[in-house]
């Protein structure tokens, strides 16, 4: 394993905001890793960092061990441009090709082409495809370079499930053949289908850093609504992490474990009523996880959520 | 990848994107040829006339110089800046040395190219004429002069959005045109007019290109005034471009 991205202390202001706060991490050949985090979280800033577009407020962003403003350290890294970005008026395959061109290594069109399911698109103006086709284009164009390390952001919004899945097994099949991929999404569905290690992100620090599993076990929190007149007595149970009042009286608690959380409601004799449970959503789950992050910092500092893979 | 190479092919594309939307050019290329053939052609005391005639075609080509660089910098700069193809092509390893260059020769061919038309018809359809390496003198005389211009459209395309641009770039392409007796020959101008004239870097660009394709005598005000604006013009570009890097990530 070589290390490809290293943060060191990163902070990034935009005038009064800190999108990153004292971000350190490192981003190893090998795994996919996935970048989660609501809007706004700074999963964006961190790219751009490692893009060579922004600069830190202070920190060092070193990629490929060197700084990523030099056009020289970004021959290996590929990126997607937003689908409502590419020219209009040119075609696929030349947009293809103009990418193409500043890459010493870079996959023919074609071969490109096939392997993103864009063959019988390459004569036609980018202008006129559908928005998945030209997100398609925008996710094959951050490969044609042969890059080291792919950087893509939200790779999937608004496409369909097939068209989904599709794109996914690209990704996959080019991770195979040597290329390190960082995701950002805030669709858990594709963190879980692609990534390995799972980082999130939320408002700009780092409060997860580990594998997949475990991070699905703190994000999977399940939903229990009920009207109780003793809420107090519910947060004292063991596995309820949150809980918050609802308009009309009841209550929502946010429980790592639905059945045991049941179980220890009805043992514990506390009356309830109108029980409901559902998932939490992601954005739910990222709220609990921030709210709780103070802890989550001291284990960052203490070099727990530091380390590379 | 060598930044000539980079430069080469973003001017490639560059122009195959202008191509797909001819209508552009041709706005460009057309209009100093139809101004040339509408207002010069027909008065035969002015195409009659060698030194007159030939005037007035190099009178149209800055003109020509002159719409070409405001609207192509500064309208393909505007709208660059509202769209997000752009700092995807910050992420390529390409140079901005590479880029501003692919912006130049890009610019600077169809530039060349609106020369065409109005040499063309100035020499079949009018008296204008001069030796071949004093034409060929003129057209780096008019790159030089075109300088100013070109900074210019860099400042408006950083400093406003393309809908602005658009009206910005009219005014002043129609202002110095007026005021550099690009349309009608400074010697019709009053005194005053013509103290202010010297003023415009149209003016000054006039006089340049006219002093190297029919000789005489050079005032010191052309050279020191295309001088003053290029250090002018490139001082804001250059701390307008520093501005929009700070607010464009903001």
């Amino acid at each position: 394993m070589t290390t490809l991205v290293k943060l060191d202390h990163v902070t990034r202001r935009f005038g009064d905001i800190t999108a990153l706060d004292d971000v350190s991490l490192e981003i190893g050949s090998g795994r996919i890793v996935g970048l989660l985090g609501p809007n706004g979280a700074g999963k964006t800033t961190l790219l751009s960092l490692v893009q060579g577009l922004r600069r830190a407020s202070s920190g060092t962003v070193e990629l490929f061990g060197g700084n990523p403003a030099d056009p020289r350290n970004r021959m290996h890294l590929g990126s997607t441009p937003q689908e409502t970005a590419l020219p209009p008026t040119l075609r696929v395959g030349e947009v293809i090709d103009f990418v193409g061109a500043h890459f010493e290594n870079a996959m023919s069109r074609d071969a490109l082409a096939e392997e993103f399911g864009l063959t019988e698109l390459l004569r036609r103006q980018t202008g006129a495809l559908s928005g998945g086709q030209k997100r398609r284009l925008s996710v094959a164009l951050a490969f044609v370079g042969r890059p080291r390390l792919v950087l893509l952001d939200e790779p999937t919004t608004g496409l369909d499930v097939d068209a989904r899945r599709a794109l996914w097994a690209a990704v996959r099949r080019q991770q195979d053949a040597g290329a390190t991929v960082v995701v950002t999404s805030h669709y858990l569905e594709e963190i879980e289908a692609l990534a390995e290690r799972v980082i999130v992100i939320g408002e700009g620090r780092v409060i997860v850093d580990d594998d997949l599993t475990t991070v699905l076990s703190q994000v999977g929190l399940r939903l229990l609504r009920f009207t109780t007149p003793a809420p107090d007595a519910v947060r004292a149970l063991t596995g309820v992490v949150d809980s918050r009042p609802e308009h009309d009286g009841s209550c929502t608690f946010f429980v790592q474990d639905a059945d045991v959380a049941v179980a220890e409601l009805v043992r514990s004799d506390i009356p309830f009523s109108g029980l409901t449970v559902r998932g939490a959503t992601l954005e739910e789950a990222f709220l609990t996880l921030i709210a709780d992050s103070p802890k989550q910092n001291d284990a960052a500092t203490a070099g727990v959520s530091t380390r590379g893979i | 990848m060598s930044t000539v190479t980079l430069a080469l092919t973003h001017t490639k594309y560059s122009l195959l994107e202008t191509m797909r939307v001819p209508i552009a050019v041709i706005g460009s290329v057309a209009f100093p040829a139809f101004a040339l053939l509408l207002f010069v052609v027909p008065q035969r005391a002015v195409a009659d006339n060698a030194e007159f005639a030939t005037q007035a075609v190099i009178s149209l080509s800055v003109f020509a110089v002159l719409s070409n660089s405001l609207f192509n910098f500064g309208l393909n700069i505007s709208e660059a800046r509202e769209k997000p193809w752009d700092p995807y092509l910050r992420t390529l390893p390409v140079t901005g040395m590479a880029r501003v260059l692919g912006y130049i020769f890009s610019i600077g061919l169809i530039g060349i190219a609106s020369l065409i038309p109005v040499v063309v018809i100035g020499g079949l359809l009018t008296e204008a004429n001069a030796p071949l390496w004093r034409v060929l003198a003129g057209v780096l005389a008019l790159a030089v002069a075109s300088i100013p211009f070109m900074l210019i459209g860099i400042c408006i395309g950083f400093s406003m959005s393309s809908k602005a641009a658009i009206a910005v770039v009219q005014v002043v392409m129609f202002g110095f045109a007026f005021a550099g007796g690009l349309f009608l020959p400074p010697m019709l101008f009053a005194p005053w007019l013509n103290t202010l004239s010297t003023f415009f870097p149209s003016r000054q660009a006039r006089e340049l290109v006219i002093w190297v394709v029919q000789g005489g005598e050079l005032a010191p005000w052309v050279w020191i005034g295309i001088l003053a604006w290029t250090a002018v013009m490139l001082v804001l570009a250059l701390f307008l471009f520093r501005r929009d890097e700070g607010r464009r990530f903001n």
